[in-house]
């Protein structure tokens, strides 16, 4: 089991007892509110001055340390800057190293998968038998090994998160690509005399596609969890960057005067987290109801 | 088949223990591959480890004493020579030496563990209450209570390990006074870094107990129980809890090695000693041999929780036994 | 099992009490009413069955008289008396002293009816310790004499058990032990022998009449007529909610009054001979099943088809062995089996769960490679040929299965699940020709256009076999390999799918291999019928002469103890 294969396996049993439920008309409104807030996400991340109220880099030393008001609304930092706005342009940074270790994650985990489901038995019992070591480094210890051979910083960082996700993602595309490679509607193709080629490309991948959006879905929310563990161990992107987890790394000193600096950045990334967890399952439960 | 014939447990008993031994062997495998695969990723590191031994790039190392260096740790070795080494220094539970620190790895360890292993195993017993009490709680009792129920698990599950640490210390240590902030020692140090550790793990296993309560609920054999006479609370009691408390033993393994994983941020923020901390020290100096020693003991712990926690499913739950012997 | 006249089904007027009395039961979900003034009452050794087919409220109307509707249900009765304890109105308490003590539940499977986790013994002594102050150790004992009187060997080691480690008949007995630990006067039988194969629910059919010989009240419910015609003393057939007939079981069952009650029994299989029709044409049986049955609509299906012996066969299994790993060795799913399957003809193969039939379609379909022998289609070898040969010949087998849902791409509407099966026969096709094939398709099982654009999630369950017949046909095949295609189905919608696949037959010449562990639906369907145990074939021959003078002594079991109506 990987962090990565709970959080998939809640989302999708949840998401199956609520479609077993009569439907309802209205979207529920935590998804209401999950949208709203990925929306939100993406402004910041390709628009940031549409919804930044202050220059985020602007020193000014006469307003360090403000606690938030209607003028600041996270506070300010020990150098006058504006919080709120650094959380905006820090958007755009932890959603890229977020993304892309998912990327990196999903495909080296899509390879491994692929080549266990398809590749007979023997690729199958080496794969999952690498899963398996792989798995005996649980949680950053992988990634912590990486930046050990790869020395620290926000590119080592996302490719070590991108790594240590990678058997997780393996797994569970492989079980998977397994379970509808031998479901009855498979089966059914074949016995209609339908060539493998057009089985693979009509019924088993379309029916892997959403599992995998969702899964893609929760790997952001995770993989900014860690990238901003490692940057805030000082492993990953560094303090004058404007990324969540360096902001609040920068905050740590602060902390006893300065709560706000800690809490909003912090909030940046629990939401985001929950926002994915959310989607995720809505988009479990709309591909449910439609089947 | 008569149900109790001698055979039929004999053959149960031996299903068991061919079981275990296909689990240690597993075990024993993995932890070769942990070795060998650490022991090769450490030679992708570019530089001279000799260097890096007598304090890095930086340093002005004489020629005599980096050959001095070289020989102490067989670096003039043959590689394949190196990798057998150290495989008979792992059978003996030799780590090697510190570079940073000059101490045999296992020494430094030996000190280390009680504290983390500790705190890991308050954090794994106070996440099953929490998790427990949060899911027996949200079910079967309406829509409001499963929709609050989901939300703090959802919430919990989300939150990372040093963001709820420093938000602790802001209430409970900064503001209230009511812990220390950092770890000093003494139980009420350890409250704040076990409820850190905690809390996240709880919400994980929260969803995973609720969701297998719920399919319980579904079964007809609670109907059977309430035609029976059974109360709410008796059929919660005798049976659901079962049913939820499953999925968390079998997650135990996991939770552990995710536990030691997140004691690494827990033990830093709260400045406990422990193997987080340890780790994490050696890898900003890239002090090689201590960041073996502590993969390979979390990796042993992770492969030992993992064979402990399918053998006590297998007896929580005779549907596991049969499933392996179909 | 108990043989019975038709004057013991018990009158009410004697002076007995009756043991269970209720009048007007209605019971709603969020203000949908779903029964509708339900009234019966049982006398002691009495059995009072419920018929009905699925969603007539039996269950429900059942559970009720526990106080166990469930969930979001609210229940009015004018009358409710159990043991003469006005209960109309109990709240939960006392509604918890009655459940176990007087009225004791048997569900369908045990396997999910008692907690997989847990000894049945322990689910046995649950009762007593509810209800009862007794020393743990004297419970003990006496979950033991239960499931020692329910004819459960080995009781001290079995009470041990979980249910998932007993076999089906057996857990079902540990079920049954557990509903009368307290010896409660009326037993609920919920579909008790259901998921059972025909000697195990001979058994336990045999068992619930010793418990009524003993004097309790029995309230039987199931949806097969043939099941409680051997127990039950009076029958309440239900539809919708509502009671629609009553009386006497031989009344009921010889001389029904009402046109449901006709329907049901008329679709029952059981000693039916083979071409004569089982439906009767129920207008609104199926509303969206557009022109139902209406290839050959009218009238029995004249005579049962006469297939030459000479002419050569399109499916033969020649010798077939096949046997799966288990730990020590292998074990032969199917041991040295040899059918032919002729055109025209329907080659029925029965018997019980595990003996090999599903394995054998398997086989059949080349979807898994026999360990020796041969499968031959058409005189050409078909399961030695490599797959890419066999591909373009397999339009020429179909395959219907139980589970119609789960072998539709979740993904597509009916239109997509036939234009994928039409597409094999006609690659060129245009779209226009390929819709009209579609739709004549549909035509062909009986269903209306209309149904093309929907997921079949949102079908009947008869719709969806509909659908997965018209899949099977869309490539024209010569032989159809049928494994248990009505299991899942009402006896109705039952009747009706036989019904089609024997129109279609009579229409195109089909080859039908029928597999089975029903009986009745074997008899009805069979020219031939070849009898499976344990991986062997144990008996082969005309259906007439396997059922009429059964040789084989399984054989002769497997006939003795199928349900029938005339009892």
């Amino acid at each position: 089991m990987s962090e990565l294969e709970l959080r998939q396996t809640t989302v999708v049993s949840a998401a199956e007892h609520e479609a077993a439920r009569p439907a309802r008309r209205l979207p529920r409104v935590g998804t209401l509110l999950a949208v709203a807030f990925t929306a939100f996400l993406a402004v910041a991340a390709f628009a940031p001055g549409l919804v930044e109220t202050h220059p985020p880099n602007a020193i000014s030393a006469a307003e360090a340390f403000q606690p938030p008001s209607p003028a600041h609304w996270f506070g300010t930092d020990e150098s006058g800057r504006d919080l709120y706005s650094r959380v905006v342009a820090g958007t755009g940074t932890s959603l890229l190293i977020g993304v892309t270790a998912t990327f990196i994650g999903l495909v080296l985990g899509a390879v491994l998968g692929v080549l266990a489901s398809f590749g007979g038995r023997v690729a199958d019992f080496g794969v999952s038998r690498l899963v398996e070591v792989l798995f005996a480094f649980p949680g950053l210890l992988l990634a912590l090994l990486v930046i050990v051979v790869a020395g620290p910083g926000p590119v080592t960082a996302t490719i070590a998160v991108g790594l240590s996700t990678a058997p997780g993602y393996a797994r569970i595309i492989r079980g998977q690509l397994v379970a509808i490679r031998s479901a009855p509607f498979v089966e059914s193709a074949r016995v209609l005399g339908h060539a493998p080629r057009r089985i693979l490309v009509r019924h088993i991948l379309p029916n892997a596609l959403v599992p995998l959006l969702v899964l893609a879905t929760l790997g952001v929310g995770q993989a900014i969890v860690w990238a901003s563990a490692l940057s805030y161990l000082g492993l990953g992107a560094q303090p004058p960057a404007a990324e969540w987890g360096a902001m609040l790394a920068a905050g740590r000193t602060y902390l006893a005067t300065a709560w706000w600096m800690t809490v909003f950045p912090g909030l940046m990334i629990v939401g985001t987290t929950v926002a994915t967890t959310v989607l995720g399952r809505a988009l479990t439960r709309r591909d449910r109801e439609v089947r | 088949m008569t149900p109790g014939s001698p055979t039929e447990s004999g053959r149960r008993r031996r299903s068991t223990a061919r079981h275990a031994a296909v689990l240690l062997g597993g075990a024993v495998f993995v932890m070769w591959a942990v070795a060998t695969l650490t022991f090769f990723a450490i030679r992708l590191i570019p530089g001279d480890p000799a260097q890096a031994i007598l304090g890095g790039p930086g340093s002005q190392a004489s020629q005599e004493a980096l050959d001095l260096v070289r020989e102490e740790y067989g670096l003039d070795q043959p590689l394949v020579v190196q990798y057998l080494a150290m495989l008979g220094r792992l059978l003996t539970g030799d780590l090697g030496s510190s570079y940073a620190l000059r101490m045999p790895v296992a020494e430094l360890l030996a000190d280390q563990v009680g504290g983390t292993l500790l705190l890991a195993a308050l954090s794994l017993a106070l996440a099953w209450v929490l998790a427990l009490g949060l899911s027996l709680w949200s079910t079967g009792r309406g829509r409001i209570a499963a929709a609050v129920g989901e939300g703090i698990e959802l919430t919990a599950a989300a939150l990372p390990h040093f963001w709820l640490a420093a938000v602790l210390i802001a209430v409970f240590a900064t503001g209230l006074g009511w812990f220390p902030p950092v770890a000093t020692g003494t139980p009420s140090g350890l409250v704040l870094p076990v409820v850190t550790l905690a809390v996240p793990l709880a919400g994980f296993l929260a969803q995973v107990m609720r969701e297998s309560l719920l399919d319980a609920l579904q079964q007809p054999f609670v109907v059977s129980a309430q035609a029976r006479g059974e109360s709410t609370a008796g059929i919660r009691l005798r049976h659901t809890i079962r049913h939820a408390a499953l999925p968390g033993i079998s997650l135990s393994g996991w939770a552990l090695g995710w536990l030691l994983s997140g004691a690494v941020v827990v033990e830093t923020i709260f400045a406990m000693p422990g193997l987080g901390r340890t780790l994490l020290q050696a890898v900003t100096l890239r002090d090689i041999p201590v960041v073996i020693g502590v993969v390979l003991f979390v990796a042993l712990v992770y492969v030992v929780m993992t064979v402990i926690t399918d053998l006590v499913a297998r007896i929580a739950d005779p549907r596991l036994r049969q499933e392996a012997a179909r | 099992m108990t043989s019975r006249s038709d004057a013991t089904g018990a009158d009410p007027v004697s002076d007995v009490p009756p043991l269970l009395d209720v009048a007007g039961l209605r019971v709603a979900f969020g203000g949908r009413e779903v029964v509708h003034g339900v009234s019966l009452r049982i006398m002691p050794g009495e059995c009072v069955a419920i018929v009905g087919e699925s969603g007539s409220g039996k269950s429900v109307t059942a559970r009720s008289l526990l106080g166990l509707a469930g969930r979001g249900s609210s229940t009015s009765v004018d009358r409710l008396e159990v043991l003469g304890r006005d209960l109309a109105g109990a709240g939960e308490r006392e509604w918890r002293g009655v459940r176990g003590r007087s009225i004791g539940l048997i569900l369908q499977d045990a396997l999910v009816s008692l907690d997989p986790l847990r000894p049945v013994g322990r689910e046995i002594e649950d009762a007593l310790r509810i209800h009862e102050r007794m020393a743990p150790a004297a419970r003990r004992a006496h979950a033991v004499d239960l499931l020692d009187r329910v004819g459960m060997p080995d009781p001290a080691v079995a009470a041990g058990r979980r249910s998932g480690e007993l076999s089906g008949g057996l857990r079902q007995r540990a079920l049954i032990a557990s509903a009368l630990a307290l010896d409660p006067p009326i037993l609920i039988a919920d579909e008790p022998t259901t998921a059972l194969d025909v000697t195990v629910q001979a058994r336990i059919l045999g068992l619930l009449g010793e418990i009524r010989s003993r004097g309790t009240g029995i309230l039987l419910i199931s949806h097969d007529l043939a099941v409680v015609a051997g127990l039950a003393d009076r029958i309440l057939v239900m539809r919708d909610g509502q009671v629609v007939e009553e009386g006497p079981a031989g009344r009921v069952l010889r001389a029904p009054r009402e046109a449901d009650t006709r329907a049901l029994i008329a679709a029952v299989p059981t000693d039916r001979p083979r071409g004569e029709r089982l439906g009767i044409s129920a207008p609104d049986a199926e509303p969206e099943a557009g022109a139902a049955g209406r290839v050959e609509a009218s009238g029995p299906l004249g005579d049962a088809t006469a297939v030459d012996a000479a002419t050569p066969p399109v499916l033969r299994l020649d010798r077939l062995t096949k046997t799966f790993p288990v730990p020590g060795g292998r074990f032969a799913a199917v041991d040295d089996v040899s059918l032919d399957v002729r055109r025209g003809e329907t080659l029925g193969l029965v018997g019980e769960s595990g003996s090999g039939k599903t394995t054998v379609a398997r086989l059949a379909l080349a979807l898994t490679a026999p360990d020796s022998g041969a499968v031959l289609l058409d005189g050409k070898p078909w399961s030695s040929a490599p797959e890419r040969e066999r591909r373009p010949m397999r339009r020429r087998i179909g395959a219907v299965y139980q589970d119609a849902l789960s072998s539709f791409d979740p993904r597509w509407p009916v239109r997509g699940i036939l234009d994928d099966a039409v597409r094999t026969v006609r690659p060129g096709a245009g779209r226009r020709e390929r819709e009209q094939r579609i739709t004549a398709l549909l035509d062909q099982v009986g269903l209306a256009a209309s149904v093309a654009p929907r997921r079949p999630l949102t079908l009947s369950g008869g719709q969806r076999q509909r659908v997965a017949i018209a899949r099977a046909l869309a490539a024209a095949p010569d032989v159809l390999v049928c494994d248990e295609p009505v299991s899942a189905l009402d006896v109705t919608i039952q009747a009706q799918i036989l019904d089609l696949l024997d129109d279609l037959q009579r229409h195109d010449g089909l080859a039908l291999l029928f597999i089975s562990h029903d009986l009745g639906v074997i008899r009805h369907m069979s020219d031939r019928v070849a009898v499976m145990r344990a991986g062997r074939l144990v008996e082969t021959g005309p259906a007439e002469d396997v059922f009429g003078s059964p040789r084989h002594p399984y054989t002769v079991q497997l006939v003795a103890d199928a349900p029938r109506l005339a009892a």
